[in-house]
């Protein structure tokens, strides 16, 4: 019955030249999304999609206190974000800000993350807003999916090259 | 991402946010010249100028009626930018569907220690 009432799938728009705007809905209360959203032992379950291992999730709830992800891509790279919380009201709204460690002045260049929900019915609509400084940034972030998608691609392609051996 | 002069790439066309007023102006129906301009508060040469460029990557279409010119939204040109964005898309939907499961789990949690939904 859960999975029938599956909640589809994300949408994102540009809503300006700097902001990236993700919009889904889950068959959850927002308090429970909130609690996936900001432990650490969960984070590490959902964060990375298919995409690789979590291998590092440390959040310090606080405002002004830091997080931060590492995964391992299937190709072996690793990836890591950190951050700080700057408003924090819970099972409602997290502001955070977020640094793509692997750029150059990573810190100058960090995003500001606005996460809400919002419940009706036992449902959560969350958006996510991520609004970075220039648009060269914004576009590179969404850039980073599509070499994400290349960089399995590329896997994919290895494991049959192995295979034909 | 390499990118084409203003009026020749749609990408560059919705860069301008004048321009993104016009097109979602133009998303609730065909308007009149003079709509535009006082929808949109604009003096008249800049939206017949933000228009043109528009109109040469294809974004909107125009047709004489009477004495008015009317535009009129064609989204085909944005399909790029759909494509663009959609891998990104995707990777947050798969992360969103392991959430899923970790909600599944977590309402699960919740049912069996009796607690209320809050």
């Amino acid at each position: 019955m859960v999975n029938l009432m599956r909640s589809g799938a994300a949408v994102v728009t540009l809503p300006t030249d700097t902001q990236i705007l993700i919009t889904r809905e889950f068959a959850a209360p927002k308090h429970l999304v909130f609690k996936a959203w900001t432990t650490p032992e969960l984070v590490k379950r959902w964060w990375i999609g298919q995409r690789g291992v979590a291998t590092i999730a440390e959040i310090d709830l606080r405002v002004g206190g830091k997080w931060r992800y590492v995964m391992v891509a299937h190709g072996g790279f690793e990836v890591a974000f950190h951050g700080e919380c700057r408003e924090i009201v819970p099972n409602e709204r997290l502001v955070t800000t977020e640094v793509y460690e692997g750029i150059p002045d990573a810190e100058a260049r960090a995003a500001l993350n606005t996460l809400t929900l919002t419940e009706v019915d036992g449902r959560t609509t969350l958006t996510l807003l991520v609004e970075h400084r220039t648009k060269e940034d914004r576009d590179a972030h969404i850039n980073s999916g599509m070499e994400g998608g290349l960089q399995e691609a590329m896997d994919l392609l290895e494991q049959i090259a192995i295979s034909l051996r | 991402m390499a990118r084409a002069a203003t009026t020749t790439d749609a990408f560059n066309a919705v860069a301008e946010s004048r321009r993104r007023q016009i097109l979602d102006v133009l998303a609730g129906g065909e308007r009149a010249v003079n709509d535009l301009v006082r929808l949109l508060g604009l003096p008249q040469p800049q939206v017949s100028k933000h228009l043109r460029v528009l109109r040469e990557v294809g974004l909107v279409d125009v047709r004489d009626e009477g004495r008015h010119r009317m535009y009129r939204l064609n989204g085909r040109p944005l399909r790029p930018i759909h494509e663009w964005v959609k891998n990104y898309e995707r990777s947050w939907n798969e992360r969103f569907e392991a959430l899923d499961e970790v909600l599944d789990e977590l309402k699960r949690e919740e049912d069996s220690d009796g607690e209320p939904h809050a």
